[in-house]
């Protein structure tokens, strides 16, 4: 009995062991769930609203052309411009841009790449339909319209 | 020996690692977005052989919905001006489930459907000036250069959830359903492919207009 008297004398702090942790694991679940923003968007960015999506199955596949009116107005002018990656480029760039995204892909799955096509809804047909001449140029045709999950009305 | 009272402990000082994997965390949740790419999936046709000429379109005018719009997003839907987008689905729909001149394969996909539809299609899919079957029926939508891209996206995606609900009414479920289903499990993957069996998902994006009007 005399034992258990002396441990009355505990300190009153919490005990914050664990706190790393804690935050490790929120750490970890940040850097699972999330990817890097892999571009410095150039374009304004209004996705459309759509109700039947489908989701992309293997990222690696997928590469990205936005399109859009320019964040800078003052340089660029205020009509929709092709982004991809870092840079503008022109309709008849996007047979390479896609040559070079093939490149990165193994052989066997060079036929599977998907372009998603991130587009304003500020812009309008032209522009979409001449990236996706080339892109039927470049063999790349399947294509995802990137958009939002909009209201179901049915 | 008197030292020894006041030796420190010997366990590493830990208190600055939460410090430390906050900082980490901190970074991680300003650099980095939430994956959420979703989108209409299409499959863009093929390039041109230079050597082969065009093919003759050889369909009947029957078996194509036609949907047009133009520069001023105005939508003209087999040669009719329609206002409410939403329409779209219903007149797809019942364009897709006729059986204006079954073909032996349009007719095995009609005894598979189930009840329901059976009777949707005897009461609305008999029309001979409508498609012939749903192995036949093409929905084609042609759009002007300056036709926004919001209202494309509209359209298409009016003309996708006509062919998703009666994917998925075939085999019992909501468009939303049929649409989640993993192509990777065996068990879905049936269940899909029956869905889409004799019913292909013919939406012919044409080469948009250049007139303007």
């Amino acid at each position: 009995m005399g034992k258990f008297k002396k441990s009355s004398g505990t300190s009153q702090e919490i005990p914050t062991a664990a706190l790393p942790d804690i935050i490790f694991m929120l750490l970890f679940f940040f850097m699972v769930t999330t990817v890097m923003r892999e571009t410095e968007l150039l374009v304004e960015q209004h996705l459309p609203r759509a109700t039947q999506l489908s989701k992309i199955e293997r990222k690696s596949l997928v590469s990205y052309i936005y399109i859009g009116p320019p964040k800078n107005a003052a340089t660029f002018g205020t009509e929709p411009k092709i982004q991809v990656n870092d840079v503008f480029i022109t309709p008849k760039d996007v047979v390479q841009f896609v040559n070079t995204e093939k490149d990165k892909l193994s052989e066997v799955e060079r036929d599977q790449i998907t372009m998603s096509m991130k587009v304003d809804i500020e812009a309008k047909m032209g522009i979409v339909a001449d990236v996706q001449q080339e892109l039927r140029e470049a063999n790349a045709r399947k294509v995802l319209y990137s958009s939002l999950q909009g209201m179901d009305n049915q | 020996m008197a030292s020894k009272k006041n030796r420190p402990s010997t366990e590493v000082n830990a208190g600055s690692m939460a410090d430390i994997a906050f900082l980490l965390l901190i970074f991680f949740l300003v650099t980095t977005t939430m994956a959420n790419d979703k989108g209409i999936a299409m499959l863009l046709p093929p390039k041109p052989d230079p050597n082969q000429p065009p093919p003759e379109v050889k369909e009947n005018d029957r078996n194509i919905f036609k949907i047009q719009a133009n520069s001023k997003d105005l939508l003209l839907v087999e040669d009719e001006p329609l206002t409410d987008v939403e329409e779209l689905k219903p007149m797809i729909k019942e364009f897709i489930l006729n059986f204006g001149r079954p073909s032996e394969d349009a007719m095995q996909v009609y005894n598979d459907l189930p009840a329901p539809m059976k009777s949707f299609v005897s009461a609305y899919g008999r029309k001979s000036t409508s498609s012939d079957g749903p192995d036949k029926a093409i929905v084609s939508f042609k759009a002007d250069r300056g036709t926004s891209y919001e209202l494309y996206i509209t359209v298409l995606d009016e003309v996708n959830a006509a062919y998703n609900e009666v994917y998925g009414e075939r085999i019992g479920k909501t468009a939303q359903e049929f649409l989640q289903l993993d192509q990777k499990d065996p068990e879905q993957k049936k269940l899909y492919d029956q869905a889409r069996s004799g019913m292909p998902r013919a939406i012919s994006i044409a080469e948009p207009t250049k007139i303007g009007g």
